[in-house]
């Protein structure tokens, strides 16, 4: 029964020691935004065409923030608008740069063709080595302004008006990513390209596949304009690898590769990241089952996205391994991320991206992917530390009213239960001590963070513990009260009280569950402290309360029903003194008669009249019979043992009735 | 043994030597509970609650090169000029306050800017800045939070309608927990403080709590209703009622343990603390889970009892009881004599008389 705890315990000594440095795993609990103060970051939207930021924007881009804050962990961090524009996002403790790129970052995902592909130097620049300063995810240095980003310029680009323009051959044919070659310049005419091959078609429903649709892979699409771009674009210039995001989606992008050594012309967006359903991370999955070393995010598409998907990539498949136009680009806020050449058409809608991800970045991505992009884009203005909105002493005082109240419970229970109101107490002791290793624990592991709510959540809680023992003893006693004995009191009882402790705590399960999964924020922060104090309420009551009680059925003072153990059966049976059948031959009856009782059944001796309950019964006024003999534990002798210890008695031996060690 | 003593009254409500007719009366409950509800509509139309700056927004004023960062003088600032507002003041970086009210017009941040730069020794015009703030607790929040709580509802009612096999049971018990949550915001309506983020999870920690507790009454309820039809001694609404006067003693004893804490929290928050976080969540808990406690008792069961009776079945049963008891009323049955004239439908023991009462057998 103490495994739970013991775990808990070990597992904070075992994971706290070798995870002390980065903040993690301590005696204390982590303390909210409201408690401990933390980092406020202020977010500047930045519009790439001067256009205005709308309040929906705004609020839409909170929600989204929100969210993936959320599913980082139960930090609850405080996200708000400032002067209509800006959002400030609070959040407890020192953020690291993924958590600032989690709440920034646009994460617009989108599956684009690649059309063309280049080095990522201008096309009249000599071909020096790469920048060495490329990184994947360039949040923290977003205030340059981008000097080649493109995407929005070329918004006037239907691929239908096709210009014919041929295209005029790829740059560095050898230097394409993925190590294949992307053989010789494309010069596949606009009007060769195929169709979505029949196969696509049988696949997709006709509706969506009109067939005067553009192809998305089409050449013509390459024009003038957008040749000089891809021929001006420097990969390696400061700024050119900021996620812009905000291109538009119908027409071709030129881009850079994250680590912008290779610059691509893209044709439109094939699938959006809207159509992403869910998003993980985890390690790559190599041949024959084995796990590669490298970090990878697994997306999971819609139906409709899956069937865009399966069509794209049944198109790219048709042109080949080894043409350019068989890559397929993963754009992430305008910046390649991976392009892939596709060896098999795609139909499950799933598709895995790894790169040079790590831990972190993999599941930055999966977690902005998961709850969409940002409306838009938005800029770190500030990042500085704040402290906590309650003072100190608002915890310290909330700390006392709690000690003061839980001492008062002590007293309460003492007098309700008397020496049974300890086991009370030593079980709200036990819960107590779980429930705060298991916020330690959990406080390192999902970031979870007591706030003031919290910790006053955590001494109503003492009211919900405490209920499963009082119904628990208040079973046993109404057992003891039908005349049973203290062990079978406890085993019914407990029989009963399970029944109702189960049910009850079922409702407060399912309310926390619900609450969980479907509010944010603060309710979210509460349902989880209801969820975590039910279970440890239930887990200390089956594995403490109820195995000490069985323990105590055995210990004398408490079987026997001393007058101070709670179990005290005059107490019990006070106003129901009379003596009762209760079953196989016996009559319950009060050995030491508690004096009000004693008058009563004086009275009655004395013929008087009996009180109105009695009156249907005959018999008024007869004498007590003398208490039955019993042995040491209060069974009643049988005839036989009786007449034992007659004879004994007889026989001059000093014993009595109730004579010991038979 | 002399006064009055808990575990005596404890026993005779067990064994129904004392009953009080909670069910019987069940009306003058409906009464109090619909007069309690009427009361709080109309508070909560006449005397809406105050919603906070985390669900209004209001205004920030950001305030530099501070001579100290102690938050006292702050808070004493804005009390100044707006008494029984609750400032949240928080120190930026090492040199800043941020001070958020709720939203204020010209002339009050006028003024609050002149007792600032009194407090911290600053320049309104050159290190104050003034901005308005959006809700923390914005529209998409309280709507997710609502969503989610109407999805439990509905979920712990089907929980249980299927646990306890009724579905009448589980309307009485929702029924209930919305009058004590409408009871609750009333009586919160009527102190008139503000409502924070707090107060909705006080608000929430009731509706799981009233949710629970009827749950542990209504589970009596069906104990002792089980096999009721079987029988023709007791009637329904007297079993119910036994119920509810057998865990009178649990539901004192529960809503003592559980409103001890709250009530020295809401002491010391209320007395020594003044406004805060804690004091708005202890008022909030402390009423819920009173009314809560009270109406599972007074509410929730008559209303099931209520409802119940209409089950075809039990009302035929409750028929068929009521006039078997009628035709023995001339004492021929002394089971049904017994319970006629009491409420509690419980049986009382007999007395066991010995041995020497039995007949004798001739000699």
């Amino acid at each position: 029964m103490l495994v739970p705890l013991a775990g808990l315990v070990t597992g904070l000594f075992v994971d706290g020691r070798s995870a002390e440095n980065p903040g993690g795993a301590s005696f204390v609990p982590g303390l909210a935004l409201d408690l401990e103060g933390g980092t406020q970051i202020i977010l500047r939207p930045t519009t790439t065409d001067g256009s205005q930021v709308t309040d929906s924007a705004v609020a839409e881009a909170i929600n989204v923030i929100r969210q993936r804050i959320d599913a980082n962990g139960v930090s609850e961090a405080e996200i708000t608008s400032q002067g209509g524009k800006n959002i400030v996002v609070g959040i407890p403790g020192k953020p690291d740069d993924a958590t600032i790129a989690l709440v920034s970052q646009a994460a617009q995902m989108r599956f684009r063709p690649v059309l063309e592909v280049g080095s990522g130097l201008p096309a009249a620049a000599e071909s020096p080595s790469p920048s060495p300063e490329s990184t994947d995810a360039p949040a923290d240095d977003a205030t340059g302004s981008a000097t080649d980003a493109p995407a929005d310029e070329a918004t006037d680009a239907p691929a239908d008006d096709a210009t014919d323009a041929p295209a005029e051959g790829a740059v560095d044919p050898g230097y394409s990513p993925n190590g294949r070659s992307s053989g010789t310049a494309v010069t596949v005419p606009a009007e060769t390209d195929p169709s979505p091959s029949p196969t696509a078609e049988a696949t997709a429903t006709p509706a969506e596949t009109p067939a005067d649709e553009s192809n998305p892979s089409d050449l013509a699409q390459i024009t003038p304009e957008i040749r000089q771009q891809f021929d001006d674009l420097d990969c390696t210039a400061e700024g050119a690898l900021v996620g812009k995001g905000g291109d538009d989606p119908d027409a071709p992008l030129v881009t850079c590769s994250a680590d912008g050594k290779v610059k691509y012309i893209l044709g439109p967006v094939e699938v959006e990241g809207t159509s992403i359903t869910s998003a993980g991370s985890g390690l790559k999955a190599g041949p024959n089952n084995t796990v590669t070393n490298e970090w990878a995010v697994n997306l999971t598409l819609d139906k409709k996205g899956a069937e865009e998907f399966a069509k794209t990539s049944q198109r790219l498949y048709d042109f080949g391994q080894g043409s350019v136009q068989n890559q397929f680009a993963i754009l992430l806020d305008g910046i390649v991320i991976q392009s892939a050449g596709i060896t098999t058409p795609i139909t499950d809608g799933r598709a895995e991206i790894s790169g040079s991800f790590t831990r972190e970045t993999a599941a930055t991505l999966a977690n902005q992917l998961s709850f969409g992009a940002l409306p838009i884009q938005f800029e770190v203005q500030s990042q500085q530390e704040i402290s906590a909105t309650l003072g100190s002493e608002q915890l310290q005082n909330g700390l006392l009213a709690g000690l003061v109240g839980l001492a008062l419970v002590v007293v309460y229970s003492l007098f309700q239960y008397r020496t049974l109101g300890l086991l009370t107490v030593a079980s709200l002791v036990v819960a107590g001590i779980v429930t705060y290793l298991s916020i330690v624990l959990l406080g390192w592991g999902m970031g979870y963070r007591l706030s003031l709510p919290g910790v006053a959540g955590l001494i109503v809680a003492i009211g919900f513990t405490a209920d499963s023992f009082i119904v628990y003893f208040e079973r046993i006693r109404d057992e003891l009260r039908n005349g049973r004995t203290l062990p079978f009191a406890v085993q019914h009882g407990w029989e009963r009280a399970r029944r109702t402790i189960y049910a009850a705590k079922a409702v407060n399960l399912i309310s926390a569950i619900v609450l969980y999964f479907l509010a944010v924020g603060g309710v979210q922060g509460f349902a989880f402290t209801l969820g975590l104090t039910t279970i440890i309420d239930v887990m200390v009551v089956l594995w403490f309360t109820h195995p000490v009680m069985e323990l105590l059925t055995k210990v004398k003072f408490f079987r026997d029903g001393h007058i101070a153990s709670g179990f005290n059966r005059e107490r019990l049976t006070l106003s129901a003194a009379r003596p009762r059948y209760v079953g196989a031959g016996r009559v319950a009856r009060p050995v030491v008669v508690a004096e009000e009782v004693a008058a009563e059944v004086a009275a009655q001796v004395d013929g008087e009249q009996p009180p109105q309950d009695q009156a249907a019964l005959v018999g008024v006024g007869r004498a007590p019979l003398p208490a039955p003999a019993t042995d040491a534990s209060g069974r009643r002798l049988t005839i036989a043992e009786r007449r034992a210890a007659e004879r004994k008695a007889a026989a001059g031996e000093p014993g009595n009735e109730n004579e010991e060690g038979r | 043994m002399a006064g009055f003593s808990f575990a005596a009254w404890g026993n005779d409500l067990y064994t129904g030597h004392r009953s009080y007719p909670v069910v019987a009366h069940r009306k003058r409950w409906f009464t109090v509970a619909a007069v309690l509800a009427a009361a709080s509509i109309l508070l909560l139309v006449f005397k809406p609650l105050q919603l906070g700056i985390d669900f209004q927004g209001g205004t920030e004023i950001t305030v530099e090169n501070v001579s100290t960062t102690e938050q006292g003088p702050a808070n004493d600032a804005v009390r100044a000029v707006l008494p029984g507002e609750e400032p949240r003041v928080a120190s930026v970086g090492a040199s800043a306050l941020r001070i958020q009210v709720s939203a204020l017009d010209d002339a009050q941040v006028n003024q609050l800017g002149e007792k600032l730069a009194d407090a911290y020794g600053i320049d309104p015009q050159t290190d104050m800045s003034v901005s308005t703030i959006g809700p923390t607790w914005g529209q998409g929040v309280s709507l997710r939070a609502l969503w989610g709580v109407v999805v439990f509802i509905l979920a712990a009612a089907a929980f249980m309608a299927v646990y306890f096999r009724a579905w009448r049971m589980s309307v009485a018990a929702i029924v209930s927990m919305l009058a004590d949550l409408l009871i609750s915001a009333g009586v919160y309506a009527l102190v008139g403080w503000e409502v924070t983020p707090s107060t909705v999870i006080g608000f929430l920690t009731i509706l799981g709590f009233s949710l629970y507790d009827k749950m542990v009454v209504f589970d009596k309820v069906r104990e002792n209703a089980e096999g009721v039809l079987d029988q023709h001694r007791t009637t329904y609404a007297e079993r119910a009622n036994l119920a509810v006067n057998q865990t009178l003693v649990r539901s004192i004893n529960t809503s003592v343990v559980a409103l001890l804490p709250v009530g020295s929290i809401l002491f010391v928050g209320a007395m020594l603390l003044g406004a805060g976080t804690l004091r708005d969540l202890s008022l909030s808990l402390f009423v819920g889970i009173a009314v809560g406690a009270a109406s599972s008792l007074f509410l929730a069961t008559p209303l099931d009892v209520a409802l119940r009776e209409q089950e075809p079945k039990i009302k035929a049963h409750t028929a068929e009881v009521l006039a078997r008891r009628a035709g023995s009323a001339g004492g021929e049955d002394f089971a049904s004599s017994a319970v006629v004239g009491t409420i509690s439908a419980q049986l009382r023991p007999g007395q066991h008389l010995g041995q020497a009462a039995q007949p004798r057998r001739k000699r």
